[in-house]
């Protein structure tokens, strides 16, 4: 079962690192300037957030084999990929609403003193965005801890496919408890995490 | 030589000309008041002063120097607009303190003064240099410069506190704090009372008040019309996008010439005393 824990954490540590920042760039396309971008982002964020992300696993498995004769040799990379794809277009809708909500005062009090926009942006606009998002931040953040079990579908050894394998090999039944225990955990660990962060951006309020 | 000269202002947005030509000129440590009912242009008029808009026709030059040309600028080929590196040298000569106060709400009070003037010294610093900045004699003395004007606007034992637990009238004075850091040659003020209570604003025009004493050229859209008449050394009356009166506050409150002018004097007058 520790394979299982292990490649769960795994999956989940590491989507998170990615999805992240790749939220962010896939949010500023969404409200670039630039049509052709807006409108590309807008339709990946479409379909990703419009199909189910057990078919997406499937898609990123199998398509490139189908598709061009190249098949996909790591399973585990196939899920992340999806996972990955997945997150950041949730997370780029996220963060879309954080950065629209700081008023236009803002970014004419940046200009007025002279900073550039990246200036503006990282020092004035993004902390207060984190602030603003971390709640939907940890919900969505949760539901991934739960969602890592859906690699089992091509096959990737998780959790619940270890669990499941105990329970069908000696006919018990607790694995699957212990399983669910391990979300709940998590879960609470997060919760907690995500409080602490909340009460040390409290310092100020909007 | 004026300090500031503005030719010719023209705005338009759509179909709506806010700003129909507009012309005045300040001298060094002069004090100008714009008066006018909302919709008259005046804060428009600021903004493209502040390049927050770019005006279609006219000039705007500081200290002689030309620093916008509407009609030129409609022809270049790089556009102020998209010309980053320019237009922030060009927004420094300015300063503006918004009637909202626009106060970066998760940096304390020092924090609100130093961003800017430390990112601006920090740009031109290698990637080393600045890992130590905190501790050079630049860094000292913003923080230095920041005390000082903190001292200004007599709010030096809130230099800790976030604007959250500021009053209306601190945040305002720690706004316009946060402008004079930068050095602006003239400072602009949008309305700088009209979203305190009644109460406050007395703190705020008393800060506007020193820094006129200390010669800070300044530009103040204002509703306060006794503000206007014994701070100011020149009035503007703004009606319908034009200047419709200008002169000392003494013409213009005293003896206004325009019927525009009176009509609008008289209402702020009667404005006045129903608050009252």
């Amino acid at each position: 079962m520790l394979t299982g824990f292990g490649e769960t954490c795994l999956l989940f540590i590491l989507t998170l690192v990615c999805a992240l920042p790749l939220g962010l760039l896939i949010c500023f396309g969404s409200i670039s300037k630039i049509k052709p971008i807006r409108w590309l982002m807008k339709t990946i964020v479409w379909i990703i957030r419009g199909t189910p992300l057990l078919l997406q696993i499937i898609v990123v498995f199998y398509g490139p084999g189908l598709l061009f004769d190249y098949p996909m040799r790591s399973r585990f990379i196939a899920v992340l990929i999806a996972f990955v794809i997945n997150y950041a277009c949730y997370f780029s809708e996220i963060y879309r609403g954080g950065i629209e909500s700081i008023t236009k005062g803002q970014y004419e009090a940046c200009a007025v003193l002279g900073m550039t926009k990246v200036q503006a942006f990282f020092h004035v606009i993004l902390p207060q965005v984190i602030k603003r998002i971390i709640p939907p931040m940890s919900n969505e953040i949760i539901t991934l801890v739960k969602d890592t079990s859906l690699a089992r579908i091509i096959g990737v050894i998780e959790l619940i496919t270890v669990s499941q394998q105990i329970v069908n090999n000696y006919v018990i039944l607790w694995p699957l408890f212990y399983a669910g225990a391990f979300y709940l955990v998590f879960n609470g660990l997060l919760t907690l995490l995500f409080g602490f962060i909340e009460k040390k951006l409290n310092y100020y309020k909007v | 030589m004026a300090i500031l000269e503005v030719k010719g202002i023209k705005k338009r947005f759509g179909d709506n000309e806010v700003l129909k030509g507009i012309d005045f000129s300040l001298e060094k440590g002069e004090v100008i008041a714009i008066i006018g009912s909302s919709g008259s242009g005046k804060t428009t008029l600021l903004r493209c002063l502040n390049f927050l808009e770019f005006a279609d026709e006219g000039t705007i030059s500081v200290n002689g120097e030309v620093l916008y040309d509407g009609v030129a600028e409609s022809s270049a080929k790089k556009k102020l607009k998209n010309d980053d590196k320019r237009l922030r040298k060009q927004r420094l000569h300015f300063g503006l303190v918004f009637q909202n106060f626009n106060l970066f709400p998760h940096k304390s009070v020092m924090g609100n003064l130093m961003l800017a003037p430390v990112l601006q010294a920090k740009s031109e610093l290698s990637f080393m240099e600045r890992w130590r900045f905190e501790r050079s004699d630049a860094y000292a003395s913003i923080h230095e410069k920041a005390l000082s004007t903190l001292a200004r606007v007599g709010l030096s034992e809130k230099q800790n506190s976030y604007p959250c637990e500021l009053s209306g009238g601190q945040q305002q004075r720690v706004a316009i704090a946060r402008a004079l850091v930068m050095n602006p040659d003239i400072l602009c003020f949008d309305e700088p009372t009209s979203a305190l209570d009644p109460e406050l604003t007395g703190e705020v025009l008393k800060v506007i008040r020193e820094l006129k004493d200390s010669d800070t050229t300044m530009i103040v859209v204002t509703h306060e019309m006794e503000f206007a008449r014994d701070v100011a050394d020149k009035v503007i009356y703004m009606a319908g996008g034009v200047i419709e009166e200008a002169g000392t506050p003494e013409e213009v409150f005293g003896h206004p010439k325009s019927e525009r002018t009176k009509a609008f004097l008289a209402s702020r007058k009667n404005a006045a005393s129903d608050e009252k």
